[in-house]
């Protein structure tokens, strides 16, 4: 029988490792984005198992709203990866210090 | 039982994608590979009876980020062997980071079994009423409970769709654009007039 336990332990998982992604690509910052990605979706994961867990369609609505704001994490991230590239011909971050003016 | 082989099939194939996702070596195949974990995530979420939420993540990520890596990936000419120089430097760190992360999630799981907390029980004003579908519902709830947070959702969608575009319009020196301020303040007067050339002369415009 699969419980919400076990929705809750897959969504552990991946957010783990998404975590495990962020600090293993540490200058790769296209891979970067796509462990924030995992861990937005590990989240949403969480509140659509709770959702139907607790008979409660708020928590699908959050989703929704974390969906969105991901989206736009997504897009604004990538047109600032963009110009980054442009302007360092790079996208290592490791040595990020251009905003020291 | 079929749903318990149906979870465990997207269960695991989620994961071992999530896992390919950071550690294959080409950008694109981890692209290629967060669209597999999206889709059987969407998977995991419609076994819930979450049909919305869904199709939701099938084609917001499949259909329109995921393509957004894949074309950010393409664009950029990336030397991809040189950025995984830090790979093998930085994997004790993340995967001591990575191991407490699962030990507390692991220690939290099993506390919730031992006894879970009574956090009270919902309210019932987001049940989904019976007969309507898991689209009725949610419709119904989100255009009167939260429509001011669905309204603000889309206030962040536009603030980051003029965001991207700020950040990356450039602005060429040879090309001519559509100076619209100047068309409009334009009158009948100045626009057209009548001459008379002498025979033979032409006009002087």
């Amino acid at each position: 029988m699969i419980g919400v336990e076990h929705y809750v332990v897959v969504s552990s998982i991946l957010f783990v490792l998404g975590v495990l992604g962020i600090f293993l690509n540490r200058k790769n910052v296209i891979v970067l984005l796509m462990a924030i990605e995992l861990i937005l979706l590990a989240v949403n994961i969480n509140l659509v198992a709770f959702s139907a867990f607790l008979h409660d369609l708020t928590g699908q609505i959050f989703a929704m709203f974390v969906l969105t704001v991901a989206a736009g994490e997504a897009a604004v991230g990538l047109a600032i990866l963009v110009i980054y590239f442009r302007g360092r011909g790079s996208i290592a971050v490791d040595d990020v210090n251009r905003m020291k003016g | 039982m079929i749903q318990t082989i149906a979870f465990y099939l997207f269960a695991v194939l989620t994961i071992a994608s999530a896992a390919a996702t950071i550690l294959s070596r080409n950008p694109v195949h981890s692209v290629l590979f967060l669209i597999l974990a999206f889709f059987n995530a969407a998977g995991l979420m419609m076994l819930t009876g979450a049909e919305f939420i869904a199709m939701l993540l099938v084609i917001v990520y499949v259909g329109a980020v995921a393509v957004l890596f894949l074309f950010v990936v393409m664009m950029l000419d990336i030397d991809f062997a040189e950025l995984r120089a830090g790979f093998i430097k930085n994997f004790p760190l993340g995967m001591l980071v990575a191991l407490v992360l699962l030990a507390e999630m692991v220690l939290g799981i099993g506390a919730y079994k031992a006894g879970a907390l009574t956090l009270g029980t919902p309210d019932g004003t987001a049940a989904t009423p019976a007969g309507a579908s898991n689209i009725e519902a949610i419709g119904g709830l989100m255009y009167s409970r939260y429509l001011f947070l669905f309204e603000a959702a889309g206030l962040i969608l536009l603030v980051a769709m003029v965001g991207a575009i700020v950040l990356t319009h450039r602005q060429r020196g040879d090309t001519r654009g559509q100076k619209i301020s100047k068309q409009v303040a334009r009158r009948p007067e100045e626009a057209t007039f009548n001459v008379k050339p002498e025979v033979g002369k032409g006009v002087q415009l």
